[in-house]
Parts: structure tokens; sequence; C-alpha cells
């Protein structure tokens, strides 16, 4: 089971996924990151706190954005993962083709410089 | 899926295994067996699969997931470009990959006598039971 929030700041979207993203559940995150990347906003911030378990189905989901994101110029920047989580996107390098910080304020600051 | 984490959770965590590789053994399961229900069972909620978690002298743990599907020798599986995959905007391809990295070894067998493939996912670790374990009733 996962919820997936998305908050539409004054200069940022805000999503956060509380639960668990596997191949039954990643659908949730793939609306939202839809809903994100298809409003007007240049930056997405993705709140991992709650975020208990990851694996293809969800790694999938954030692949799949990476050239749109590029090409509409939108900054996506991970934070607050755990390191469990954090080892699933080691596996297959994708700590280096997506941004992943530890605090939401550096989320922000990085997402401004970006 | 849900279910079959906490199963083997539920199982290992008895032994003095480390968070992240229990984990992560968790999740190369979890990757086998959503491949298995999408494409041998077409999400047929009627459909079953079978876990076997077996862990031997002390040093390796292995997984044997047993079903009647369409079998999928999942050693002919070929490594997908990661590159590829994000320019094609795909979601899926890379749950096997996860099982690769995360295993030692990965067996595909079939019992002609039960009718079912037997998929055999091997980690080599180094275990120990867990001494704050209570004694069995």
């Amino acid at each position: 089971m996962v919820n997936v929030g998305i908050e539409f700041k004054d200069d940022y979207c805000l999503i956060t996924v509380d639960g668990e993203v596997d191949a039954s559940s990643s659908i949730y995150l793939d609306e939202a990151m839809h809903r994100a990347v298809e409003s007007n906003t240049k930056k997405i911030l993705v709140d991992c706190k709650n975020l208990r378990y990851i694996s293809s189905a969800g790694l999938g989901v954030f692949m799949s954005y990476i050239q749109e994101l590029e090409n509409k110029q939108i900054k996506l920047v991970l934070f607050n993962m755990n390191s469990k989580v954090y080892k699933v996107f080691e596996i297959l390098g994708l700590h280096q083709l997506l941004t992943i910080v530890s605090t939401e304020e550096e989320a922000k600051v990085l997402s401004d410089e970006l | 899926m849900q279910s079959i984490r906490d199963f083997i959770y539920n199982t290992l965590q008895h032994y003095d295994i480390s968070e992240v590789e229990l984990s992560q053994m968790v999740l190369a399961v979890d990757e086998v067996c959503a491949n298995l229900m999408i494409h041998s069972h077409q999400c047929n909620p009627k459909e079953s699969l079978e876990l076997v978690i077996v862990v031997k002298d002390k040093e390796s743990v292995t997984f044997e997931i047993r079903d009647k599907g369409a079998g999928f020798n999942i050693k002919n599986y070929k490594e997908p470009c990661l590159e590829q995959i994000i320019r094609e905007k795909k979601k899926g391809g890379i749950g096997l990959l996860l099982v690769k990295r995360i295993m030692d070894h990965i067996e595909f067998s079939y019992n002609a006598k039960t009718s079912r493939n037997i998929y055999r996912l091997h980690k080599m670790i180094n275990i120990q039971q867990n001494q704050t374990q209570p004694p069995p009733k």
C-alpha cells in the first residue's frame, strides 16, 4: 500500500510518498509524477521520508520521466530517503542519474541551482 | 506482493542478517514473483506461486519459487541498456537486472513429475541464529 500526495507550492511541486511502491502500487507514483510534469512547475521535489520500500516498478517510474524532465527543463530532486531505499537506487547506478539529497532544505537550494 | 515480502521477513528475522542484505533479498524475490504474476500468469488472481526458503549451513539462503505458468529461463535474460530504457521512456525491464545484481546464483529448471517451473535464487551470506530468539515451544 502507498499514499502519494501532491502539493503545488509557490515555486515548486512537492510529492510525498508514504508506504511501499511495488508492481501493484507504482501506478499512484506514476500518476503524481505525470500531474507534476504536466503542470507548469519547473521544480519537482519528492519527499521519501515515509517511503519504506521500492521495487523496480517504482524505479521505472522515475526513469521513465528523466527524458521528459530534461526536454521540459524541469528539475527533479528526491530527499529524506532511508538507506535501504537509497541502496536500491545505487544497485542500478540511478543515484548518479537522479538527484538525491538528505533534507528538504538541501533539495530546495539544489533545485534552484540545477 | 506484500504477503510474500512479509513471509520472507518473518522467516529470516530470527537470523542475524543485516537489514540491508535482508531487504535486498526480499526485493529480489519480489521482482521474480512480480514478473511471474504479470508475464506468466497475466495477473490472474486464481493462479498461485509456492515459495520455499532454505537456510543452509549458516552460509547461504536459497529461495525456491515454483509455479505452473509459462516457464521463463531466467538464465537467458540479457541485461538491458539503462540509457536505452531512459531514451525510450520505458517503465519496466529492470527488475531482473536487480535480481542478477543482488543474488549470487540463479537457476531455472522444470520438474516434469510435478509439472512445475522452479526458479532458484541463491545468496551466499554469513549468518548466525539470533541469540535473542525465543526457544521453540
